[in-house]
């Protein structure tokens, strides 16, 4: 079997708030493997954004072990996890996270400038990008002159322009509206279709559910039932407290 | 992320916010004018100071005395001087201020009393008539040459020549104008009598010599002249090297080139302070900018921006800044320094070397001043600079 791209294993991570410690993650383990697309659904509170950041190696765990792509990344220096991030993650932002400055293709090409790519290689590749989410037509608009789901798009341009192994998003849909949400995610499956690793971060269920696993977290730990769905009649309002009684 | 990259992005962003740019970058552009100007007006006055010395004459030596009772100079210290090999001309002087009357036009004015060796001595010209003969000297002639702003006051328009003056009552012939010379040193040179020694010692009441004038034979023996002279000096009256002082033009120039050096590095520290000020304007912009766009910073470390690219970003933002007002201070110093120049009297005098450190100090402060606030925006943590709005 092959390697997993993610491999996890009891990573824990707390931090200070108002003088009290909080357990952000308590020995989560989680393995990715090539191709999967796999959500990770919770509420706010739960560990849900530490674990993003330790997964798109924003940050760093205070114990265990991180496997990104075979590169032990636990240990890593600031710098060493910016090249990290630059080469292995693709992030994809709740509100995009665009530079306002720079117009669609500028945005796409940046993390190629990061990477030290070519004037002309780098402005090929986010060409193609834009063209396959659609926006070739809109390269040179800055992002108060595209929608809501363009700007998604453009980000989902420039989190493939690296050509990545994992696409991370947070909450892609949040602020899109049913339809526009509905266009983001079948782009993604689409994307999964052509074998691209991808986790979803989200705290709605029918978002999850568009993934071939989830996991859930809460509290700081990770529960996985193996994307055995639990019929929508037994979610609550929240959506989660169906699992804590299994 | 190389170097022209991080250049594209700075002129980009300082594109985005021009007004502010340029309130920055008015710091240092009048810093670095100001250098310019008040050192091209420094080095212009002692670059006149020092062609008025040479004017005077490189073979001139001057024995001053500061103590006319100790050290009295007489007629036999003047006939040593005289027999000197290296020597040409003497001429003894006595000075006084006298009030000088014709008609209805009076005038304050310095008189010296002279020889017939003064002119040559001191390379004056004359403008009309002639000036002092020995037997004038001799025979204390009431004759006196007058300097041309002196003939201007009192004879207006008449021509002074064979015209009397009244100085203390006594009536003076005029026998001749001097060329204007122009002011030296802050005293003016038209603005003078000469008469013969022998009669000014009565008008002006000083019977003592206070300064002695010798030409040099020739520019090469300067040295040796002063040498010969300070030997007379020395023997004549010894012990007293305190109350006299033999000095060549050299001296004097030497003298005023340090006065006017200090002077013009003066200036230029004042005009480097506000160069100093400058720089702190672009910090204080820049540490703006950093909270600003902390955002920014955020997304551009989380898709792979390291610290170095974020330091040189801003710090090449900073650069480019100081070295925009440094650029704009160069050109807008020459101007003022060229219509200084054309629509005032001061002297100007352009220094290439001080224009091209007054830029690159510029560039450097652009430097010193960028690197707090670019180190900032490289250390911030990317999750919180994510999520800040």
């Amino acid at each position: 079997m092959a390697k997993p791209i993610i491999n996890i294993q009891n990573m824990s991570k707390s931090y200070e708030l108002g003088g009290e410690t909080v357990k952000a993650l308590q020995d989560v383990c989680l393995i990715v493997n090539k191709g999967d697309f796999i959500s990770i659904i919770g509420p706010s509170g739960s560990g849900k954004s530490t674990f993003m950041n330790m997964i798109g190696c924003l940050d760093k765990p205070d114990t265990g072990k991180y496997l990104l792509d075979e590169k032990e990344v636990e240990k890593m220096k600031d710098n060493e996890l910016a090249a990290i991030r630059n080469i292995k993650i693709g992030f994809i932002f709740q509100n995009f996270n665009l530079l306002a400055k720079l117009t669609a293709l500028e945005n796409v090409e940046l993390p190629l400038v990061y990477r030290g790519v070519g004037v002309k290689e780098r402005r090929e590749a986010a060409v193609a990008c834009l063209d396959r989410v659609g926006l070739g037509d809109r390269m040179n608009h800055l992002p108060n002159q595209l929608s809501g789901g363009q700007q998604q798009r453009v980000a989902i341009a420039r989190a493939l322009a690296g050509n990545p192994p994992v696409l991370l998003a947070d909450e892609p849909t949040g602020a899109l509206d049913s339809k526009t949400s509905k266009e983001v995610l079948q782009m993604l499956k689409g994307l999964h279709e052509n074998g691209q690793t991808i986790i979803l971060i989200t705290h709605d269920l029918e978002v999850a559910k568009e993934a071939t696993r989830v996991a859930r977290i809460q509290d700081g730990q990770l529960f996985e039932n193996g994307g055995d769905w639990i019929e929508p009649e037994r979610i609550d309002e929240d959506g989660l407290t169906l699992y804590q009684n299994q | 992320m190389n170097l022209s990259e991080s250049m594209k992005m700075a002129l980009r962003s300082i594109k985005t916010n021009k007004v502010r740019a340029f309130l920055t970058m008015l710091g240092i552009i009048i810093g670095v004018a100001s250098v310019i100007v008040l050192v091209s007006i420094g080095q212009g006055s002692s670059q006149s100071v020092q062609d008025e010395i040479n004017s005077l004459g490189t073979n001139l030596l001057t024995v001053s005395v500061a103590d006319t009772d100790s050290v009295e100079l007489t007629e036999k210290t003047i006939n040593q001087f005289k027999k000197l090999d290296g020597i040409t001309d003497v001429a003894p002087v006595v000075t006084g201020r006298v009030y000088a009357k014709n008609g209805q036009n009076s005038a304050q004015v310095s008189m010296t009393g002279a020889t017939s060796a003064y002119l040559s001595v001191r390379d004056l010209e004359l403008g009309q008539g002639r000036f002092l003969t020995d037997l004038e000297t001799e025979l204390r002639s009431k004759v006196v040459i007058l300097g041309s702003d002196t003939a201007s006051t009192l004879f207006e328009n008449q021509n002074p020549i064979d015209q009397n003056i009244l100085i203390g009552g006594v009536s003076y012939r005029v026998i001749g104008v001097l060329k204007s010379v122009g002011t030296s040193m802050g005293s003016s040179g038209d603005d003078v009598i000469i008469a013969p020694i022998t009669s000014a010692e009565r008008a002006t009441g000083s019977t003592t010599i206070g300064t002695i004038y010798l030409k040099a034979k020739n520019e090469e023996i300067v040295e040796r002249a002063m040498y010969q002279v300070q030997g007379v000096m020395t023997t004549s009256f010894p012990g007293q090297s305190d109350n006299y002082s033999v000095t060549n033009q050299e001296d004097l120039m030497e003298t005023m080139s340090s006065v006017s050096g200090t002077f013009t590095l003066m200036l230029g520290g004042i005009a480097s302070i506000s160069l100093l000020v400058g720089g702190i304007g672009i910090m204080n912009i820049m540490l703006v900018s950093v909270s600003e766009r902390t955002k920014e910073i955020g997304i551009r470390k989380a898709i792979g921006a390291n610290q170095k690219s974020i330091l040189l970003q801003f710090l090449i933002e900073a650069i480019v800044l100081s070295c925009f007002g440094g650029l704009a201070g160069v050109a807008i110093g020459l101007g003022i320094a060229k219509s200084i120049s054309a629509f005032s009297t001061l002297s100007i005098s352009y220094s290439w070397p001080v224009t091209l450190l007054a830029f690159l100090f510029s560039i450097l402060i652009g430097v010193i001043f960028g690197v707090f606030p670019a180190n900032k925006a490289s250390k911030l943590n990317p999750i919180q600079a994510l999520h800040h709005e």
